[in-house]
């Protein structure tokens, strides 16, 4: 009880700092045009490889500096992150509920279900996931969707994974037992008796899942197969400041500090999240 | 002489400073078979686990010292105090289904004190084995030392974990309620096999039990413990035919007689129970006044 | 029994591969565009479409195309490169060695980095030293390699230039090898310099791979440690005079490690896995380089090619753990 306590404590700080980040980036993604403090592809070679505010040769107004092309790079990974968030979004969405229902399925029928599901996740797991999403874009050719249906093609096996192992535990549990005994149908009690059971889980894997989504997609622009190449992209700024590593280091190091505390974020909102909608836990 | 263990005053709490040990004294002379009985949690197992050093890291020793034959354990530095423990006592732990390590063969395990703490050959440990495997009944030694743990019955298992607790000639051997765990047929033979080898080889045993019928056939003295607190010290035979303490009384009208037994089980009755609980909250205060 | 396993493990590695051969095989089929219009200059005639259309068998239905390409890839022959004009088996062989080296070098790591501080976490129970090594491990798990890559390329390549941060090995050196296993065979051949300048062209890819597995292996080692060292042998251990490092390692390591086997099987094939971007990144001339080249290049039977091999490569790990885990419990062992 007391370390049960303690823990629940010890949440939420994280909690706060995680989902403040996380609510603060989005924010600036949704308002990007009120926020931003320059265009984002707006072009200037008088600017170019401006440093951040606090070297000397900074221009006032770019206050992260520019990239080679004298872009400002505050405005693009403002507006880079849009992308990040709508790609999070749709396709851990996508892949929970497609994977959760499979899981579902499979854990709770079991039987040639559970072996026909269990095959599938097999097939899927013999391939190295981030060449299978570069596959799957190069087929479906670039562009949002595109990206967002290829994780979720990909990534619903974490989801199948998971609930199918927790609904076969519940599903073992003696308030299911007692369910099927009170003359409950089946699909009755999967959704009543043991989908309340594995939420807790599905939102932390939702959770973390939506900051795999930010760094696939993050992978796909940075091989520049992820969308237009004219939007900026968080994973085409990283590219950029890759190749002009030696000359403009601020390029690379900005945008790899906001991918890193946006997936720090998600994983640590997913975990406090589990902790706080656990009912054992609580 | 120097007693073989000597406990003065031990006490020892838990983090949120509950008392487990309530000052408790208690000497064992070399040879000796010492009972120790309680209901669970009267902090029985919490002694023997004191005196072998491997009290749960959550309980700390507050007061009180623990002579090892004349050498005072709490002032040695810890790796002088495991040699110390490794070489002089051993231990036969009461569940043998998990005091063995599952994933080596049994010969190993038997052995692995003597050569690698006390720094025998392996011929010599190999031979010093057998001959204890042969002291307790075990007639093809060459199949059990070869064994994995998972191999053998529970009662082979507790064979062998007597017979690797007496292989070093240890001094003192804490038992820790050694039959619990096993069927009531091999109950017997194993206390047997542990009274015929105490005698042969004149080892003390701090014998941990809750079960005054097996404290009866095979100790000299017991202690009686009562929420971490020693209620009662005599010799087996005298407590047997007078029971001085209460508690003890009512224990015994709690356990059931091989001689008669339909004859009613009384529980221990709530009066004495209060006047314990009086009585050991009595003594937490006038504890816990110069402590603070 | 381990035979039986065994089989049966073998007959679902099978199916499996059956399964990823398959997959691949349709959605690079459903792709719009045309590989061949792309490899040709314009101006070509559709003659000249036509007789390479059927050079490289796409004339035929896709389950004909299929089952050629299977019955080919079943005696060795996995085809073509569209656009490397190279057998596809001969340039996967080549490509391999390096992804392989790459992969056991962070495997290694991994295991030494996540083995020791498990059991130093375990020792230094519930004390800052493991609060330390629980924060560690988690900021290592919950990053993922590419960004732990671009992260090390800033600190070692950029800030403090120590090691390199592009290629397999300095393009100025007289390589001597016979084989594509360089790093191996720089060692066997003693020639300590070529090995030192492939490992600082090496590590920092195999740190950036191995740094989320090596936080598994400790968190989960040390989880099960713990659990070990309450049970009554390992009390009995300590007893027995054992030092608590003896108790661990003799005793508790063992029964802990099994479990964790298990899940590093799955977690070694994720780092392969990894291997493709991290080696985009580093620009190391491995097997997953050369992947998203060909997707890029829309290199058809490469693709397959390469894809397959990833997939026997995983198959394989997970049968081999199997058996590892099989050979190492002794309940399974006689059972």
């Amino acid at each position: 009880m007391d370390e049960n306590r303690a823990q629940g404590r010890s949440v939420s700080p994280r909690l706060w700092l995680a989902g403040g980040w996380l609510l603060l980036a989005l924010l600036a993604a949704i308002f990007a045009p009120l926020v931003a403090p320059q265009d984002p592809l707006a072009q200037d070679l008088m600017l170019e490889r401006l440093p951040p505010f606090w070297i000397d040769g900074a221009e006032p107004g770019y206050w992260l500096g520019t990239d080679s092309l004298g872009r400002d790079l505050l405005s693009r990974l403002i507006f880079g992150g849009r992308i990040a968030f709508i790609v999070a979004f749709a396709a851990a969405f996508a892949a929970c509920l497609v994977g959760s229902t499979l899981g579902l399925v499979a854990g709770y029928f079991g039987g040639w279900a559970d072996r026909i599901i269990s095959r599938i996740v097999d097939v899927w797991m013999a391939f190295p996931p981030v060449l299978f999403a570069i596959l799957l874009v190069a087929v479906l050719g670039t562009g949002l969707s595109s990206v967002i249906l290829a994780i979720a093609i990909i990534d619903w096996t974490r989801f199948c994974r998971v609930i199918r192992a927790e609904t076969m535990g519940q599903s073992r549990m003696d308030y299911v037992e007692n369910a099927r005994i009170a003359g409950y149908g089946r699909i009755g009690i999967m959704l009543r008796e043991v989908l309340p059971n594995v939420v807790p889980s599905i939102v932390a894997l939702l959770s973390l899942e939506m900051g795999i989504a930010v760094i696939v997609e993050a992978i796909l622009s940075f091989v520049n197969l992820s969308i237009s190449t004219d939007d900026p992209t968080w994973g085409g700024i990283i590219a950029e400041g890759r190749l002009s590593i030696h000359q403009a280091w601020w390029v690379l190091v900005f945008p790899l500090i906001t991918l890193i505390v946006t997936v720090l974020s998600f994983s640590q909102f997913g975990e406090a999240l589990k902790t706080r909608f656990d009912p054992v836990l609580r | 002489m120097n007693a073989c263990l000597d406990i003065r005053d031990l006490s020892a709490v838990l983090p949120n400073g509950q008392r487990v040990l309530r000052s408790v004294s208690l000497a064992v002379q070399p040879g000796e078979v010492r009972a120790l009985v309680g209901e669970s949690g009267a902090g029985k197992t919490m002694i023997g686990k004191a005196v072998l050093g491997v009290l749960p890291s959550s309980v700390r020793i507050v007061e009180g010292d623990i002579r090892l034959e004349g050498e005072d354990l709490g002032r040695l530095q810890p790796k002088a105090r495991r040699t110390l423990i490794g070489a002089r006592t051993a231990l036969i732990p009461q569940d043998p289904l998990t005091a063995l390590n599952p994933s080596r063969r049994i010969g190993s395990q038997m052995t692995d004190r003597l050569v690698r703490i006390l720094g025998w050959n392996g011929e010599r440990a190999d031979t010093r084995i057998r001959q204890l495997l042969d002291e307790v009944q075990i007639r093809d030694p060459d199949r059990v030392l070869k064994s994995y743990p998972h191999e053998l019955s529970g009662g082979m298992r507790q064979r062998v974990l007597i017979a690797a607790a007496f292989a070093a000639e240890p001094r003192l051997i804490v038992a820790d309620e050694p039959t619990t765990a096993l069927d009531v047929t091999v109950q017997k033979q194993i206390l047997r096999l542990i009274v015929q080898l105490q005698r042969e080889h004149g080892t003390a045993i701090l014998f941990v039990t809750h079960d005054l019928g097996v404290v009866a056939k095979i100790s000299q003295k017991v202690s009686v413990l009562y929420a971490g607190k020693v209620v009662e010290e005599a010799e087996t035979a005298a407590l047997f035919a007078a029971p001085q303490h209460p508690y003890t009384r009512a224990l015994m009208a709690a356990t059931p007689r091989y001689t008669d037994p339909f004859a009613s089980l009384k529980p221990v009755d709530d009066a004495v129970l209060a006047g314990l609980a009086a009585e050991i909250a009595a003594a937490d205060q006038a504890w816990r006044r110069p402590h603070g | 029994m381990l035979l039986q396993r065994f089989m049966i493990r073998l007959l679902t590695m099978l199916i499996t591969l059956f399964g990823v051969a398959v997959v691949v095989f349709v959605v690079i089929r459903v792709a719009p565009g045309d590989p061949i219009a792309m490899m040709l200059p314009p101006g070509a005639t559709d003659a000249d479409i036509d007789r390479l259309r059927a050079l490289y068998g796409l004339d035929k239905t896709i389950v004909q195309q299929f089952f050629i390409w299977l019955s080919g890839v079943v005696r060795g022959d996995f085809g073509t490169s569209i656009s490397l004009r190279q057998d596809v088996l001969g340039l996967v062989f080549n490509r391999l060695p390096a992804t392989l080296e790459l992969a056991i070098v962070a495997l290694v790591m991994a295991v030494t980095i996540g083995g020791t501080t498990a059991v130093i976490g375990a020792r230094e129970r519930g004390t800052a030293v493991e609060a330390g090594i629980d924060i560690a491990s988690g900021a290592a798990l919950s990053i993922p390699d590419f960004l732990w890559g671009l992260v090390l390329i800033l600190l070692f390549g950029v800030l403090v230039p120590i090691f390199d941060i592009s290629g397999r090995v300095s393009p100025q050196l007289d390589l001597p090898f016979v084989t594509q296993f360089y790093l191996f065979e720089s060692l066997l051949r003693l020639r300590l310099d070529l090995t030192w300048d492939l490992l600082k062209h090496m590590l920092m890819p195999a740190v950036a791979l191995a740094l989320p597995l090596a936080a598994i292996i400790s968190q989960l080692l040390k989880q099960s440690l713990k659990e070990v060292l309450d049970l009554d042998y390992v009390v009995l251990a300590r007893v027995k005079g054992f030092s608590e490092t003896q108790v661990i390692l003799r005793e508790a390591l063992k029964n802990a490690a099994l479990p964790t086997l298990t899940l590093v099987g799955v977690q070694f094939t994720f780092l392969i896995g990894g291997t493709v971007i991290v080696e985009r990144l580093f620009s190391y001339e491995g097997l997953g380089n050369m992947a998203i080249d060909a997707v890029i290049n829309r290199d058809l039977p490469l693709i397959q090619g390469i894809v397959l091999v990833f997939a026997l490569l995983f198959v394989l790990i997970n049968l081999t753990v199997d058996m590892m885990y099989a050979l190492l419990n002794p309940r399974l062992r006689h059972g």
